[in-house]
C-alpha cells in the first residue's frame, strides 16, 4: 500500500525523519518496501500565479509572461507553452535552480538567456522539466490553492511509504492504521479524523431498508441516506491524496468512498437513490444464471451462491467487489445511497477468484474486516458527505448486524510471555506499550493481564498473539542469543538418505560432475529418452511454463539435454551425474518419490595432456563406474545382459545385486541421443537408491590373512563367442584352491575358429593352513580346466 | 730384484689406468684385470713359490702391500664413479615440475549440494538430525494444518503449482510444496517432543524466473520443539549458525514478519559480512542481509499434531539455500544454479 507522509503527518506527529520511521515500521510492523521522495526541487522552484501573458515581439510561437511570487519582484519571462493563460497557478523557476533539462533530459542549472532580444531571467516548468513524468508540451498547472511564493517542496514535496501489508492486518491496509503504529512506536498521541454526522428529519426520496437474507456471508451491513449533494470534482487535496496512494480521481461522491477506504480500511460504495426503485436492499446468494453489469462496463454472469446486493430482487453490486453500473453515481446524481458493510472474506476471494476480478475493495474484505469499522467508514464517509458536497444526512442511518459480538478479552499470562519469548517483560511495562496500541487494560493482577483488544486487530486472539505484541514493541534486541538448553533428542534414521549422499559423493569421486536439472519436463522431454515403457507422468494443471509440464519419470531426459551442449564445447571425456527424484504415479495417492542416481558418459578418452585421444570412451568405462560406485557397498555387484527401452539392444545390461535388480547401464540408443543433438556413443549408468538399500551390504567381516604363498598362474581358455565371460569366471572361482580370478584378455579371430573365443584368466591359487607345492596346484587346475570342458566345451588354448 | 720392480709397474700402471675408468663396465673390467683369479697381481703373488726365500718374503710383503693400495683406490673410484653417473641419470631425468599433471577424470559436487552440506553439518553440530519428505504434498499438509485454510488470503504468500488431479468431489488436493514446513506436521505427527530437526528439499512456486527468483528451489526447515524452547534460542541457535557459514564475528537481528503458522513470527537479518554493516553492494547497502523467516511453531500447530501446547514450545525456520549461496560465493543470477552451464560448474571443482 502506497502511504503518503503528509497524509500520515495528519494523523500523527513524525518524530523522525522519513528513513528512521520506515525502519522502525520495517522492524516492528510492516516492511517498508520502498521510499519514494517527490520533491527535493529547492528554495528557486516556486508557486507563482500568472499576472499577464503578452506576444513575443518577434517570435510568433512564443509569449512574455509576468508572474507574481507574492513579493516585489515580478519577473518576466519568455514562454513557449501553449496552455498557459493569465490567472493560473504555475510553477517558476528562478535562476540557479536545479531543474532536468526539458531538449536532453539531462540534469541542468537555469541561467538567464535572451531568447530572441528579450531576456528571461527564469521559466514556468513543465513536469518533465520538474523531473515528475515526461510531459513537456505544457506547463504544469497547480490547483488554485497553492500559495503563491511557497517553495514547491512546502505545497507538494512528499515521500510515499510503499507498506507491505500482511494478510492478517487488515487495519494496515489504511493511512489511518499505519499512523497508529507509528505514533504508538514513537510515543506520539494519534489524531482521529472526525466523523460525527447529525441526521436529520426523513428521507425526502423514502426510507432505504436494508434486510440480511444470507447472514453468513454478511456480519453487518450499514447503509446511510446522504440527500441534495451536489456532484462535482472534489476539492484539490482529496485529489492529490488519492493519486499519492495511485487511485484516479473520479467526483466528489466517489473520491469519498475511495478516500475513507484508504484513510480507514473500509471499502464503500455509494448507490445513486434514485436507481434503486424498490427501496429495499437484499443481501442474499445469486441464484443460477444471474447476471450483473458492473461499474467497469462488463457483463458477468455470476456463480450460484455469490453474494448480491440487491435492490429488491435485482442485483446491483457483487458485493464487496465491484459495484452495478446501472447504479452507480452520475454527474447528476443528488441523493446517494452509503453503503458501508462487512463482508465474509471468504465469500468475497471465491467471488473475486471466479470473476478474476480483484479490487482494491475485495482485497481488503478478504483480510476479514471488523463489523465495528463498518460504522466508523459510513460516519466518516457521511461527514464527508455533507462537508464537501452539500448533502443532508437522513434519520435513520440503517445498521444491520444480525449477531453483534462482544470484544474480544484476554487473559495474559506473563508468565506464557515468558515461556514464548525466553525473557520476562515487566507487568507495567507490559501494560504500557499494549495501551499504546489501543488495547485496554483493565487489570493486572496475579501475573496476569486481563485485556480487550482494539476491534480493529482481528489478528490478536490468543496469549501469544500479545507475546508477539510486547516484543516487537519492547524491541527484538532485548533478546538474548541462546542455545538450545536440554536433551538433544535421538535422531531418526533414513538409510535411503544416507546411501543417496554415499553414492553422490562415490559418483563424484568417479570423475562425474554433479548437476541439479528440473524436476519438471516438456512432453517431448519425458518421451525422448524412451526409457519409461508405458508409464504415464503426472501432470501439473499450472506449469510455469510448456517445458515444464510432467513430473519426471526418469533422470535421463534431463542429463541428456545438459550434457548436448558440453559435448559441443568438448571432445574429452565428459561425466555427469543427478541425485535426484523420480515421480512413480500411484493411484489416488500421492506419487513414489524414487530417490535416483543417475550419470552419463561420453567423449574420447583424454590424452597425456587432457586433450582428446581419438578413442572413444565405450561400455568398460561406464562399467569401471558401476563397479567404483557400488562396490563394498552392495553384496554380490553384477550385470545382467538385458534388453532395456532407451539403451541400444546387446550394449545394456540390469545392474543386480545378488537376486536384485538395482539399477541399469548401457549405451544410449543412439535414435535417441540424435534426439538431444547427441551423435557420439553415451553411455547411461543408473541406480536406484532403494533398491540398492535392500542389497545394502554388511560392514563386512574381516577374513584372516594367508601367512602362505600363492600360485599364480595364467590360463586361456577356448570357449564359444557368446559365453558370457562372468558365467566363465563364476565356474573358474569355484575351484577348490582358486582364490581369484581376474580377466586379463579376450581374444578373437584366426587362428581360433570361428564362432570361438579365447579368454584370458590369471589365476591365483592359494591354501589357508600351507604352503602349495607346485603338483598340488597343478592337479587343481587340470580338474578345474576337465570341468570346464564338460560345463561350456573350453579347451586350453595352445594346449 | 726385478720381481719387486714388476710389482711396482704393476701398481703403478693400474693406478694409471684405474684414473682412466669412467664407468661401471671400466671398473669391472680393471678389477678382473688387475685384481681377480688371473689379473697381473695375482699372477705375481702365484709365483712367489718359484722364488727365493728371502725374495719371495720381500716380494710378497710389496705385493700384499701393492694389493691393498689397489683395493682402497679401487674402493674409492667406484664411489667416485658411483657419484657421477647418479648425477649423470639425474640430469637425464629432471622433470618439468610446471607441466600439467596426467588428468584424472574429474568429478565434482554441485555447489549447491556443497552448501546444503555445510547448512546441514552447522545444524547437526548443534544436535540437529535431517529428515527429508515428499515433494508431491497434499494441500492438508502444505497449508489447511499450517492454518492456511482454503479462501484464505495468506494463500497468495505461497503462488502453487498444482498436480493436474481431480477428487470425484472437484477438489484439486495435490500440489508441489511451496516450501519445506508440510514436514513440520509430519515429523511432529510421528514422534513426541523433544524434536530438533532439520529438513531439506526442493520446493516450487508458480513464479517467473529472473535473476533473483526461481520457480524451484532448495529450502532447509528447522524445528525445535521442547519444554522451555523459546524466541530466544531461536535467536542464538540461528546466530551460531549464521557464524558457521558467514564467520564468527557475525550478528544477527530479528524483525518483525507474518507467516500464519508461526507466532511470534521474525524475519532474521545476518550483519554483512562483505562490509561489517555499513553497507555495500552484497547488502544493498542496508548493512544487513536477509535470510530467512522463522518464529515460534503456532499452538494451534502443535495442537493438531496432538502435543500439550501449553507444556510445550518450539521454533521453525525456513530458508532457501540458494541465496546461501548467492551470498557466500557472489553469484549474480539464481539461474546458474539449474542451468548446469559447464563452465559455471567448473569454477567450483572437487569435492
Amino acid at each position: 500500500m502506497r502511504v503518503s507522509l503528509r497524509w500520515l503527518e495528519e494523523y500523527a506527529r513524525l518524530v523522525l525523519p522519513p528513513e528512521a520511521l520506515a525502519q522502525r515500521l520495517t522492524v516492528s510492523s510492516a516492511e517498508v518496501e520502498s521510499v519514494e521522495r517527490l520533491g527535493g526541487w529547492g528554495p528557486e522552484v516556486q508557486v507563482a500565479r500568472v499576472l499577464r501573458v503578452e506576444p513575443h515581439p518577434n517570435a510568433d510561437r512564443l509569449r512574455l509572461v509576468t508572474v507574481d511570487l507574492g513579493g516585489e519582484d515580478r519577473p518576466r519571462v519568455v514562454c513557449g507553452a501553449p496552455n498557459v493563460a493569465e490567472g493560473q497557478k504555475v510553477v517558476f523557476g528562478r535562476v540557479g535552480a536545479r531543474i532536468v533539462d526539458g531538449h536532453t533530459g539531462k540534469p541542468a542549472v537555469l541561467k538567464s538567456t535572451s531568447i530572441r532580444g528579450v531576456v528571461s531571467a527564469g521559466m514556468v516548468l513543465s513536469e518533465r522539466e520538474l523531473g515528475i513524468s515526461d510531459e513537456h508540451e505544457g506547463i504544469v498547472v497547480l490547483p488554485q490553492d497553492a500559495p503563491v511564493g511557497a517553495p514547491l517542496d512546502e505545497y507538494a514535496g512528499d515521500v510515499i511509504f510503499e507498506v507491505y501489508v500482511a494478510p492478517n492486518r487488515p487495519d494496515m491496509a489504511s493511512v489511518l492504521g499505519v499512523a497508529r503504529e507509528l505514533a504508538a512506536l514513537t510515543g506520539q498521541p494519534l489524531r482521529e479524523p472526525p466523523s460525527a454526522i447529525v441526521p436529520s428529519g426523513a428521507a425526502r426520496t423514502g426510507r432505504v431498508t436494508v434486510r440480511i437474507a444470507d447472514a453468513d456471508l454478511c456480519f453487518r451491513y450499514v447503509g446511510v441516506l446522504v440527500e441534495g449533494v451536489r456532484v462535482g470534482p472534489s476539492p484539490d487535496w482529496m485529489q492529490r491524496r488519492l493519486q499519492s496512494a495511485g487511485m484516479r480521481p473520479i467526483n466528489n461522491v466517489v473520491d469519498i468512498t475511495n478516500y475513507v477506504m484508504l484513510e480507514l480500511g473500509q471499502p464503500l460504495h455509494a448507490f445513486d437513490r434514485r436507481q434503486l426503485r424498490s427501496g429495499s436492499v437484499v443481501i442474499r446468494r445469486s441464484r443460477a444464471g444471474e447476471a450483473i453489469r458492473t461499474l467497469d462496463g462488463t457483463d458477468r454472469v455470476l456463480a450460484n451462491g455469490t453474494l448480491l446486493i440487491c435492490d429488491g430482487d435485482r442485483p446491483v453490486a457483487v458485493a464487496g467487489v465491484m459495484g452495478g453500473e446501472d447504479t452507480e453515481v452520475s454527474p447528476d446524481t443528488t441523493d446517494v445511497f452509503l453503503e458501508s458493510a462487512t463482508f465474509a472474506p471468504s465469500s468475497v476471494r471465491r467471488t473475486g477468484a471466479a470473476l478474476r476480478l480483484r479490487t482494491e475493495a475485495s482485497r481488503r474484505f478478504e483480510r476479514g474486516l471488523p463489523p465495528e469499522l463498518a460504522m466508523a467508514g459510513a460516519r466518516r464517509a457521511a461527514h464527508l458527505l455533507v462537508e464537501l458536497a452539500g448533502g443532508v444526512v437522513r434519520e435513520p442511518v440503517e445498521d444491520a448486524c444480525p449477531q453483534p459480538r462482544a470484544p474480544v478479552r484476554l487473559g495474559v499470562s506473563l508468565a506464557r510471555v515468558e515461556r514464548v519469548l525466553g525473557i520476562p517483560v515487566g507487568r507495567d511495562e507490559s501494560a504500557e506499550v499494549l495501551e499504546r496500541l489501543g488495547f485496554t487494560v483493565e487489570a493486572a493482577d496475579e501475573g496476569v493481564l486481563r485485556l480487550t483488544v482494539p476491534y480493529w486487530r482481528p489478528d490478536v486472539r490468543i496469549e501469544d498473539d500479545v507475546a508477539e505484541e510486547i516484543v516487537r514493541m519492547v524491541g527484538y534486541d532485548r533478546l538474548p542469543s541462546q542455545t538450545l538448553a536440554g536433551r538433544v533428542p535421538a535422531p531418526d534414521e533414513d538409510p535411503v538418505r544416507d546411501l543417496r549422499e554415499r553414492l553422490r559423493l562415490r559418483f563424484a569421486a568417479a570423475g562425474l560432475r554433479e548437476v541439479m536439472t528440473y524436476s519438471l519436463q516438456s512432453t517431448d522431454g519425458w518421451t525422448a529418452a524412451g526409457d519409461t515403457g508405458d508409464l504415464t507422468p503426472l501432470r501439473v494443471a499450472n506449469p510455469v511454463s510448456s517445458e515444464h509440464e510432467y513430473l519426471r519419470l526418469s533422470l535421463a531426459p534431463g542429463l541428456l539435454r545438459t550434457l548436448a551442449p558440453v559435448l559441443r564445447l568438448r571432445r574429452a571425456r565428459v561425466g555427469l551425474f543427478e541425485c535426484g527424484r523420480r515421480y512413480l504415479p500411484r493411484r489416488d495417492e500421492l506419487p513414489d518419490e524414487r530417490e535416483t542416481v543417475c550419470g552419463v558418459l561420453a567423449g574420447e578418452r583424454p590424452d597425456r595432456w587432457g586433450s582428446p585421444s581419438g578413442e572413444s570412451l565405450d561400455f568398460s568405462d561406464a562399467r569401471g563406474v558401476v563397479e567404483q560406485v557400488l562396490s563394498g557397498l552392495v553384496d554380490g555387484l553384477d550385470l545382467e545382459a538385458a534388453e532395456l527401452p532407451g539403451l541400444l539392444p546387446g550394449q545394456a545390461a540390469r545392474i543386480r545385486a545378488g537376486a536384485d535388480v538395482i539399477g541399469r547401464i548401457g549405451r544410449v540408443d543412439p535414435r535417441v541421443a540424435g534426439k538431444f543433438d547427441i551423435a557420439v556413443p553415451v553411455y547411461l549408468v543408473e541406480v536406484d537408491v532403494a533398491d540398492a538399500l535392500a542389497a545394502r551390504a554388511g560392514p563386512g567381516a574381516y577374513r584372516p590373512l594367508s601367512r602362505f604363498p600363492a600360485v599364480r598362474q595364467d590360463v586361456a581358455l577356448v570357449v564359444a563367442r557368446d559365453l558370457a565371460a562372468g558365467e566363465l569366471r563364476r565356474a573358474i572361482l569355484e575351484t577348490p584352491l582358486v582364490v581369484s580370478a581376474r580377466v586379463f584378455d579376450v581374444y578373437e579371430g584366426a587362428p581360433l575358429p570361428h564362432g570361438k573365443k579365447s579368454v584370458a584368466f590369471a589365476l591365483e591359487l592359494q591354501a589357508p593352513d600351507r604352503t602349495l607345492s607346485e603338483d598340488e596346484a597343478q592337479r587343481a587346475l587340470r580338474r578345474m580346466i576337465e570341468r570346464l570342458r564338460r560345463q561350456f566345451g573350453a579347451e586350453l588354448r595352445g594346449g | 730384484m726385478a720381481a719387486i720392480r714388476n710389482v711396482e709397474e704393476i701398481r703403478d700402471g693400474a693406478l694409471a689406468a684405474l684414473a682412466q675408468a669412467s664407468d661401471r663396465a671400466a671398473l669391472q673390467e680393471w678389477r678382473v684385470r688387475v685384481l681377480g683369479r688371473k689379473g697381473e697381481l695375482t699372477t705375481v703373488l702365484r709365483s712367489l713359490g718359484s722364488l727365493p726365500e728371502a725374495e719371495r718374503r720381500v716380494v710378497g710383503a710389496a705385493a700384499n702391500a701393492a694389493r691393498d693400495v689397489l683395493d682402497a683406490a679401487y674402493t674409492e673410484r667406484a664411489a667416485r664413479v658411483e657419484q657421477e653417473e647418479l648425477r649423470q641419470a639425474t640430469e637425464r631425468e629432471r622433470v618439468d615440475v610446471t607441466l600439467p599433471g596426467r588428468p584424472l577424470p574429474a568429478g565434482s559436487l554441485h555447489v549447491i549440494t556443497r552448501t546444503l552440506a555445510d547448512v546441514l553439518d552447522a545444524f547437526r553440530s548443534l544436535g540437529f538430525w535431517v529428515a527429508e519428505g515428499p515433494e508431491v504434498e497434499w494441500d492438508e499438509y502444505n497449508f489447511t494444518r499450517l492454518r492456511i485454510p482454503e479462501d484464505h488470503p495468506a494463500r497468495d504468500m505461497f503462488d502453487t503449482i498444482w498436480v493436474d488431479y481431480t477428487r470425484p468431489d472437484g477438489r484439486r488436493p495435490m500440489l508441489l510444496r511451496t516450501h519445506t514446513s508440510p514436514m513440520q506436521v509430519r515429523v511432529m505427527e510421528r514422534r513426541q517432543p523433544p524434536i530438533r530437526v532439520v529438513v531439506p528439499g526442493r520446493c516450487y512456486r508458480f513464479e517467473a524466473t529472473d535473476a533473483t527468483h526461481e520457480w524451484m528451489f532448495l529450502q532447509v526447515e528447522g524445528l525445535a520443539v521442547d519444554e522451555g524452547v523459546s524466541l530466544a534460542d531461536l535467536k542464538g541457535t540461528l546466530e551460531e549458525f549464521a557464524r558457521r557459514i558467514f564467520g564468527r564475528e557475525r550478528r544477527v537481528m530479528l524483525r518483525h514478519a507474518y507467516f500464519p503458522f508461526v507466532e511470534p513470527g521474525v524475519e532474521l537479518a545476518v550483519d554483512c559480512f562483505a562490509c561489517h554493516g555499513t553497507g555495500c553492494r552484497v547488502c544493498g547497502a542496508t548493512g544487513w542481509i536477509e535470510l530467512l523467516g522463522a518464529g515460534m511453531v503456532h499452538p494451534e500447530v502443535l495442537a493438531d499434531v496432538g502435543y500439550d501446547a501449553r507444556r510445550y514450545t518450539g521454533f521453525a525456520f525456513g530458508m532457501g539455500i540458494e541465496r546461501v549461496a548467492l551470498i557466500r560465493h557472489g553469484i549474480d543470477d539464481i539461474r546458474m544454479f539449474y542451468s548446469n552451464d559447464v563452465r559455471f560448474l567448473e569454477q567450483f571443482p572437487g569435492v
